[in-house]
C-alpha cells in the first residue's frame, strides 16, 4: 500500500471535498458550500477562488468584501502552504486528466518523445494574461465561460447538461493529443496556482544519496521538467510547477523522495 | 551564423506567439461575447441590470442552495424537498453558464418574505439594499425580476369566458393585477373581467404564467428590458409635480429642422417613397 498512500489522500480529499459541495446544495449541509468561485466555509468563513475574483475586477465590477476577503484567505494558505496544492488535491479535472494518463501509460501512448512545436508549457501564463484582457474587453469573467474545472464541479453539484462534454473534451485532448496537456500546458488557474505557491514552505525533498536513478518518478510525474535534481543534488523541488501531488514519493523504492518544509534559511532551495 | 540564425528564430517564435495570442484572444471573446447574449431570461429578485449581473455573478451557486434548501420548500404531502425555484445554467441552456436563473412555467417564484437567495449572494450580483423598504427591512414586494404580459388573443377573460385564474395566484391580490369590468356587447347581459397588469407593482414572480390554463400561457413574464418602453425626458405628465420631478436633470439641446422648400400641394401630390 506505501506505493498509493499519497494517492489515496489525494482522491479522498478530493472526492471528499466535492461531497460536501453536493451536499450543501442536496442536503443543505452547511460544511462547504457553494462552488469554487466562492464557498463558504462552516456557513462562516469565505473561500475565494483567487484567479476568479481577479477575472471579475477585470471586467470593472466591485466586488462584494465577502469574495476579496475568501480570495486573500486562499491566497495566502497556497502561498504559505500549499504551492499548486489545488491542483493536485482539490481540482476535480485531476482526476479526468490522471485516468487519461494512466491510459496512456498502460496502453504505451507515449513511448515516443513528441516535440510541440506551437505548444510550450508556458502557454498557460499567457492563455492566464489573455483571460484577463479578455475578460476587461468583453465584460464577462472570460476563463469561468468555458472553465471545465468549474463546469466539473457545478456538473457534480447541480447537474452537467452539454456541460460533460467540455469534461470529456479534456478527456480526450490528454489521452490522444498532448501528454499532460491541459494542466501542464493550457490551464491558467494552474498558472495562477503556480505563481502564488511559487515559495510555499512544503516541497518533495530528493536525497541523492539513496537514489538509484531508476526514473520511476519522472515516468509518473505530470510536470517531469521539475524533478531536474534526480541522482543529482540533494534538494527540495521548488519549481512553481511542482503540485506537491506525491506521487514520486509513492513510486520510489529507494525512499530518496519525501515531503518536507522548505529551508529558506540556508539558500532557500534545500 | 549562428548569431543571425538565433536571432531569425527568436522573430519567428515571437511572430507566431503575438499571432496565436491574437487569434486565440479574438476567438475568446467572440464565444465569451455571444454566451452573454441573452435577453429572454429571468434572473433572481435584487439581481443588477443583465449587463452588470453577467459581470458580477461569480458563479458560486449559493442563491440556488438557498432557494433550495428554504424551510418551506417541502412537499405538503410527501414531505420531501422539492426542486428549487432557481437553476444553475449548464452546458447547453443558451445562458452564460453557471448563472442562476428561473422558468416561470416550471417553477415560479415563491417571494419568499426573508428572501433566502438574495443576502447569500457573495459578489453583489444580487444588490440587496434594492429590496430594502423605507424601514430598512427586505421586502419581496420591491423586486423587479420582470414584468407579467397579458396577450389579449389568447386569453381567454378577453373571449368573454370567465376565468380569473392569474388575478387568484397574484402574490400581490389585486395589487399587481387587476380585475376591469367591461361590457359584452356580443351577449348584452354578461361582463368581461379583464386581466390588467400593474407595472408599478408587478414583480415579475411568474405565478401567474404558472397558474394561466391556456395551452400556453396567455400571460408571461419577459425581462423588463424586454417589456418596457421609455418615455424619455421629451415628453412630460405637465399635470403632474412628481412627473415634473424625473426631467429635472434633463439637458435641453436646440436642434433646427430645414423647413422644407415644397409646398403643401407638392406633398400631397407626391407619389409615396418607401
Amino acid at each position: 500500500m506505501s506505493n498509493i498512500k499519497y494517492l489515496l489522500l489525494r482522491r479522498s480529499t478530493q472526492l471528499g471535498i466535492l461531497f460536501l459541495y453536493f451536499a450543501a446544495n442536496a442536503y443543505g449541509w452547511n460544511i462547504l458550500a457553494g462552488t469554487f468561485g466562492t464557498s463558504y466555509l462552516f456557513a462562516s468563513i469565505p473561500l475565494s477562488d483567487p484567479y476568479t475574483t481577479l477575472q471579475v475586477l477585470a471586467t470593472g465590477f466591485v466586488l462584494g468584501a465577502d469574495v476579496l476577503l475568501g480570495a486573500a484567505i486562499i491566497t495566502l494558505f497556497y502561498m504559505i502552504v500549499g504551492g499548486r496544492a489545488f491542483c493536485s488535491w482539490v481540482c476535480p479535472i485531476n482526476m479526468v486528466t490522471d485516468l487519461a494518463n494512466w491510459l496512456r501509460r498502460k496502453f504505451d501512448l507515449d513511448k515516443e518523445e513528441v516535440n510541440y512545436r506551437f505548444l510550450k508549457r508556458s502557454a498557460r501564463y499567457w492563455i492566464m494574461v489573455l483571460g484577463l484582457i479578455v475578460s476587461a474587453l468583453v465584460g464577462v469573467a472570460a476563463f469561468e465561460v468555458l472553465s471545465p474545472i468549474t463546469i466539473m464541479q457545478r456538473g457534480i453539484v447541480f447537474g452537467f447538461g452539454m456541460g460533460a462534454a467540455v469534461v470529456l473534451a479534456i478527456f480526450l485532448f490528454d489521452l490522444f493529443g498532448v501528454k499532460n496537456g491541459w494542466c501542464g500546458y493550457l490551464c491558467p488557474l494552474g498558472a495562477a496556482y503556480s505563481m502564488i505557491g511559487s515559495k510555499s514552505l512544503v516541497r518533495v525533498k530528493h536525497n541523492h544519496e539513496i537514489c538509484t536513478n531508476c526514473m520511476d518518478c519522472k515516468v509518473i510525474c505530470p510536470e517531469n521538467q521539475v524533478l531536474h535534481m534526480i541522482n543529482k543534488e540533494s534538494i527540495s523541488v521548488t519549481d512553481a510547477e511542482c503540485t506537491n501531488c506525491g506521487r514520486c514519493i509513492d513510486v520510489c523504492n529507494d525512499n530518496a523522495l519525501k515531503f518536507g518544509i522548505r529551508n529558506f534559511i540556508n539558500g532557500g532551495n534545500k | 551564423m549562428e548569431h543571425s540564425n538565433n536571432r531569425r528564430n527568436f522573430m519567428a517564435t515571437s511572430i507566431q506567439s503575438v499571432g496565436l495570442a491574437a487569434l486565440g484572444g479574438m476567438l475568446w471573446s467572440g464565444y465569451a461575447d455571444s454566451v452573454k447574449a441573452s435577453p429572454l431570461v429571468l434572473r433572481p429578485p435584487g439581481a443588477l441590470a443583465e449587463k452588470d449581473f453577467l459581470a458580477a455573478c461569480i458563479k458560486c451557486g449559493l442563491c440556488a442552495e438557498a432557494c433550495v434548501n428554504r424551510d418551506t420548500n417541502v412537499d405538503k404531502e410527501t414531505g420531501l424537498q422539492r426542486p428549487g425555484t432557481l437553476q444553475m445554467a449548464k452546458g447547453g441552456d443558451t445562458l452564460l453558464i453557471g448563472t442562476p436563473f428561473f422558468v416561470p412555467t416550471e417553477i415560479p417564484c415563491y417571494m419568499c418574505e426573508e428572501i433566502p437567495c438574495v443576502p447569500v449572494c457573495p459578489s453583489g450580483a444580487l444588490d440587496m439594499p434594492s429590496l430594502l423598504n423605507e424601514k430598512q427591512e427586505l421586502d419581496i414586494n420591491k423586486s423587479s425580476m420582470g414584468l407579467a404580459i397579458v396577450h389579449k388573443e389568447s386569453c381567454i377573460a378577453f373571449w368573454g369566458i370567465q376565468c380569473d385564474a392569474c388575478y387568484r395566484a397574484c402574490p400581490l391580490l389585486d395589487v399587481a393585477i387587476t380585475l376591469e369590468y367591461q361590457k359584452n356587447d356580443r351577449t348584452g347581459k354578461h361582463a368581461f373581467l379583464l386581466p390588467v397588469v400593474q407595472d408599478s407593482a408587478c414583480t415579475g414572480c411568474g405565478l401567474c404564467e404558472k397558474a394561466c390554463v391556456t395551452e400556453e400561457p396567455a400571460i408571461f413574464v419577459l425581462p423588463n428590458v424586454v417589456a418596457k418602453g421609455k418615455a424619455g425626458d421629451h415628453y412630460v405628465r405637465g399635470w403632474d409635480e412628481k412627473d415634473q420631478e424625473r426631467v429635472k436633470n434633463a439637458i435641453s439641446k436646440e436642434t433646427r429642422t430645414e423647413l422644407s422648400k415644397k409646398t403643401a400641394n407638392d406633398y400631397l401630390n407626391m407619389e409615396v417613397e418607401y
